[in-house]
Order: C-alpha cells, then sequence, then structure tokens
C-alpha cells in the first residue's frame, strides 16, 4: 500500500477532532446537575431567556447540554422525537433514559468518527425515579461515550474544577433550596474573575420533581427562583 | 440550489410528520375493505356532549358503545384530556376514534416539547379537522369517527367548543353541541335548558339530563345505570385544566334527573 504525501495517521485525526471538540466546549458556560432529596436539579448561567439548555424529553426525562446551541438543539428535538415515537408504539413506561442515552452516545460516535467535524456539545440525560426507584443521570460526551453518575455532575467549561468542588460540598439528602445554593456556588467559581458571578437573572434553573404524576419537568424562574436564592443568603 | 423555504419545511414540530418519515406504519392506514363488501360490526360509541359555562366548558359522554343490536361495552370511555387545557370528546366507530385520540394528544405534547410552548386552541382545533379529514377513507366504509373538541382559550379568557363533520369541516359552537347516534335528543334538552353563563352545578345537571333523554330515545345510548353503579363520564376545562368531575358528583346528578322524572317532572 503507498502511503500519498498528505497523508495523516488516524491516530492524528482523531486526537485534532477532540481537541476540536473540547476547545469549543470549553469556550461555553458550563451547566450542574444534582440529584436531591425530591428530584433532579439543572442549574447553569444562561443570559438567554428563550435559547434554552435544559428541555423535557418525556414524562420523567429531561435533557441538559452544553456546548454549540444549534448542534445541540437537533440532538434535542431528535431525542423528543425518539422518546414520543417508542411511546406511541409501545407504551409510556417503556421510554427510558437509557436507551435516550444510547441512542444520543452512537450519534455522536457515529458524527465523531465520519463527520468533518465532531460536534462541540456534551449532554445529561436525567430521569428522576419514582417511589424507591432511584434517579438515572447519563453524561455523554461529544464522542459519544456515555457515563452514569450519581449524585452529582458538572459539564461544560472548567468541568474538572467543578467535579472536584461539588465532590467536596454536595451532602446526601439535600433539599431543593440546598441544592440550588450548591449548585450556584459551585457555578460562581467558575465564572472568570471580573464577569461578576450568575445573577439570577442569568440563571436557567428546572427540576424533575419526583413522584409528580405524569410529566415531571418544571422550570423554575421569576419571583419563586429569586425566593428560594434570598433564603440561601440569608442562612448562608 | 436548494430552496431554502422547503429545506426549512424539514424542522417541523409536528408529531404526525415525524412520523411520516421514521415510522409511516404506525399512521393510521386508509381501510382496504373493497367497494361492495359489508364492513364487519365493531364497537360504535354513542352520544358525547360539551356546554359553555361560567367558568369554561363541561364535557360528557354515556358510557355505552355497540356492535349492530348488541352492546359491545358498558363503561367505556369517551372523554379524553388532549392536554392540560383542553379536551375532546368521541363519538362514531371506537377503535378508530381512540387512536385518533391517542396520537392527537401525542401530536400536541411533542408540539410543546418541541417549540417550548403550547398551541393556540384555534391551532388544536385546526389540526383535529385535518386528522378528521385524513379519516375520510375509513368515514366512506363505514368508520366514521367524529370528535367533539373543547378547550379553555387561554388567550381570549373564554371555553369554547368545536364540532367537525367526517370531511373535516370545523365549526365552533358558541353555547353547545351533543353528537353521536344521540346526540340530536340531547341537543333539544340542552337547548331548553341552557342559559348563557350558568354555573357549573346547573351546567352538569344540564348536561347529564341531556345525556338522560339521548338515552331514552336513543337505543344506541346508555343511560344511567344505578344497578351497577354506571354514570357518565364528564370533565370540566376552566383557567384551572382540566378536571375529570369524580363519579359522585355525577352520580347525585344523575340522581337529581332520575328523581325529578319519577316525580314526573322535567
Amino acid at each position: 500500500m503507498s502511503i500519498g504525501f498528505g497523508y495523516v495517521p488516524p491516530e492524528q485525526i482523531i486526537k485534532d477532532k477532540a481537541d476540536y471538540a473540547r476547545k469549543g466546549i470549553a469556550r461555553g458556560r458550563p451547566m450542574v446537575v444534582l440529584e436531591y432529596d425530591g428530584g433532579v436539579l439543572f442549574v447553569t448561567d444562561n443570559p438567554s431567556t428563550h435559547l434554552h439548555k435544559v428541555a423535557e424529553l418525556y414524562d420523567h426525562i429531561a435533557f441538559a447540554a452544553v456546548g454549540r446551541f444549534s448542534e445541540f438543539e437537533n440532538l434535542r428535538v431528535a431525542g423528543i422525537t425518539l422518546a414520543d415515537i417508542r411511546g406511541y408504539q409501545y407504551g409510556r413506561e417503556d421510554v427510558t433514559s437509557r436507551s435516550i442515552a444510547n441512542a444520543y452516545s452512537q450519534e455522536l460516535g457515529r458524527i465523531f468518527m465520519e463527520g468533518s467535524k465532531p460536534y462541540e456539545v456534551e449532554l445529561c440525560v436525567a430521569e428522576v425515579g419514582s417511589g424507591d426507584t432511584p434517579n438515572a443521570l447519563y453524561h455523554i460526551g461529544f464522542e459519544g461515550t456515555v457515563n452514569d453518575h450519581k449524585r452529582f455532575l458538572a459539564m461544560g467549561g472548567q468541568a474538572d474544577e467543578l467535579n472536584a468542588e461539588l465532590q467536596r460540598n454536595y451532602g446526601e439528602g439535600i433539599d431543593l433550596d440546598q441544592a440550588l445554593r450548591l449548585a450556584v456556588s459551585t457555578l460562581s467559581r467558575a465564572v472568570q474573575s471580573g464577569d461578576g458571578g450568575p445573577a439570577s437573572g442569568r440563571l436557567e434553573v428546572a427540576v424533575l420533581e419526583r413522584d409528580r404524576p405524569r410529566r415531571a419537568f418544571r422550570r423554575l424562574s421569576g419571583d419563586d427562583l429569586n425566593a428560594r436564592l434570598k433564603t440561601g443568603d440569608g442562612s448562608g | 440550489m436548494r430552496d431554502p423555504v422547503g429545506g426549512l419545511a424539514r424542522f417541523s414540530p409536528s408529531f404526525i410528520d415525524a412520523l411520516r418519515e421514521h415510522a409511516p406504519e404506525l399512521l393510521p392506514q386508509p381501510g382496504s375493505v373493497a367497494a361492495g363488501q359489508q364492513m364487519p360490526e365493531v364497537p360504535h360509541g354513542t352520544t358525547v356532549a360539551a356546554i359553555r359555562y361560567a367558568d369554561g366548558v363541561i364535557v360528557g359522554g354515556d358510557r355505552r358503545s355497540t356492535e349492530g343490536y348488541a352492546i359491545a361495552q358498558r363503561d367505556v370511555e369517551k372523554v379524553f384530556p388532549a392536554d392540560e387545557y383542553s379536551a375532546v370528546a368521541i363519538a362514531g366507530a371506537a377503535g378508530p376514534a381512540v387512536e385518533m385520540v391517542r396520537l392527537f394528544q401525542t401530536e400536541l405534547e411533542h408540539y410543546e416539547k418541541v417549540e417550548g410552548l403550547p398551541l393556540s386552541l384555534e391551532g388544536k382545533a385546526n389540526k383535529l379537522g385535518q386528522m378528521v379529514r385524513g379519516n375520510l377513507g375509513m368515514a366512506m366504509q363505514g368508520l366514521v369517527v367524529v370528535p367533539l373538541f373543547c378547550g379553555y382559550d387561554q388567550r381570549r379568557n373564554l371555553g369554547r367548543i368545536f364540532r367537525y363533520d367526517v370531511t373535516g369541516g370545523r365549526w365552533e359552537d358558541a353555547e353547545y353541541h351533543a353528537n353521536g347516534s344521540g346526540g340530536k335528543d340531547a341537543r333539544a334538552t340542552i337547548k331548553k335548558r341552557y342559559r348563557h353563563g350558568m354555573d357549573r352545578e346547573i351546567a352538569l345537571d344540564t348536561l347529564v339530563e341531556g345525556l338522560y333523554d339521548a338515552a331514552d330515545e336513543d337505543a344506541a345510548t346508555g343511560g344511567p345505570d344505578l344497578v351497577r353503579g354506571i354514570f357518565p363520564v364528564v370533565a370540566t376545562v376552566t383557567a384551572g385544566g382540566y378536571q375529570r368531575l369524580n363519579d359522585d358528583d355525577v352520580r347525585k346528578a344523575a340522581e337529581r334527573v332520575v328523581a325529578a322524572r319519577a316525580r314526573g317532572e322535567g
């Protein structure tokens, strides 16, 4: 086999793609996902009130993403479509976060290997349990790797520092207000000095609430969110 | 060059479009009964009615389904939440009707999740009309599905009622409507009792009495079954959303109607 002048070894191609994706993701604002006693909390610093990074996928399942909006928006809609088709074809309880996370993993892996440019996104697919069933938090990387997490996960720029910070401060059985305070204080560490930290008006906050009869996803904003953050100021 | 607008049309928030692209075999299929062949008897739902009242809309249906002259089921449900702020009540061939409701519910939820906002009530009513029109082929073979759609219009702050014909024609009723085999009889009663802006209790009695008269005149409509404790399914849609009335309230309303008739009133 002759090797052409422009030959680049596959290791190099993969390394270049991964570096490219990592750089793109690191530029974006991070996201924190936390389990609390009544469900799963999502917090991110998002200056837009209309272009969301957290969204409902199905009854007990939500989607969270960091990175390039146009790319994860496509994946969000594809995930909703997958879930709705499955729920329509079989039954509502047959839609699981595991199968959606797997589908995302396959798709991102395919794009990473075959596409001319990898997606600059990281995703989290979370499912809130009901009764005694535990929650599920899946983290899907830009190259399609899936990991399931317990308790918390941070993704996006400075994810390693944020995960270390959460590891130090996370306590079992925290309630929603405590989880919210922890998320905000953790995120403010990531903000470059001079940026002022995430103000409540720029926070995107959503929860999957345990033991809701059907659709568990709910956004927290406005007065409700401000009141919860104020409680935090008083006691902490 | 690719037409940019045609390209954008791919980004549809419609679940039906998604099915057409990814799983067309799941869409309702036009029937395949050849011309002149007899359609086998299948269960048919009978009478449903909706009335506008002070807080929104009240909607209900009797519990009987029939196959020809036989009773197919005594406790069938014909009133369903379409989403948080709307309801759909079905009369006609029960199988395709229930499937149409399931598809409609998924359609509304899919749109809401993709767009981040629910459809307007007008938009929901139009979508249902398109689905009824899609069923025209089946309707020609005897599997008619005619839903009654109602909901609370959050932009106009009022309850609204829409009825359909088999061609997908969509007609709004400002006060009340009833359809199905006993629809005409139910309408006759509701027409006499209807008052603009009546409260929930009177609206409930009016609705239950309408369904009672439908059962009285129409063999395919079931009346309140005091022996088995089966009463109409009734729901309200108001600013607070869809709410199914508990059986006890409906039972009391049915008992009031029966007692009044026994006394020779009404």
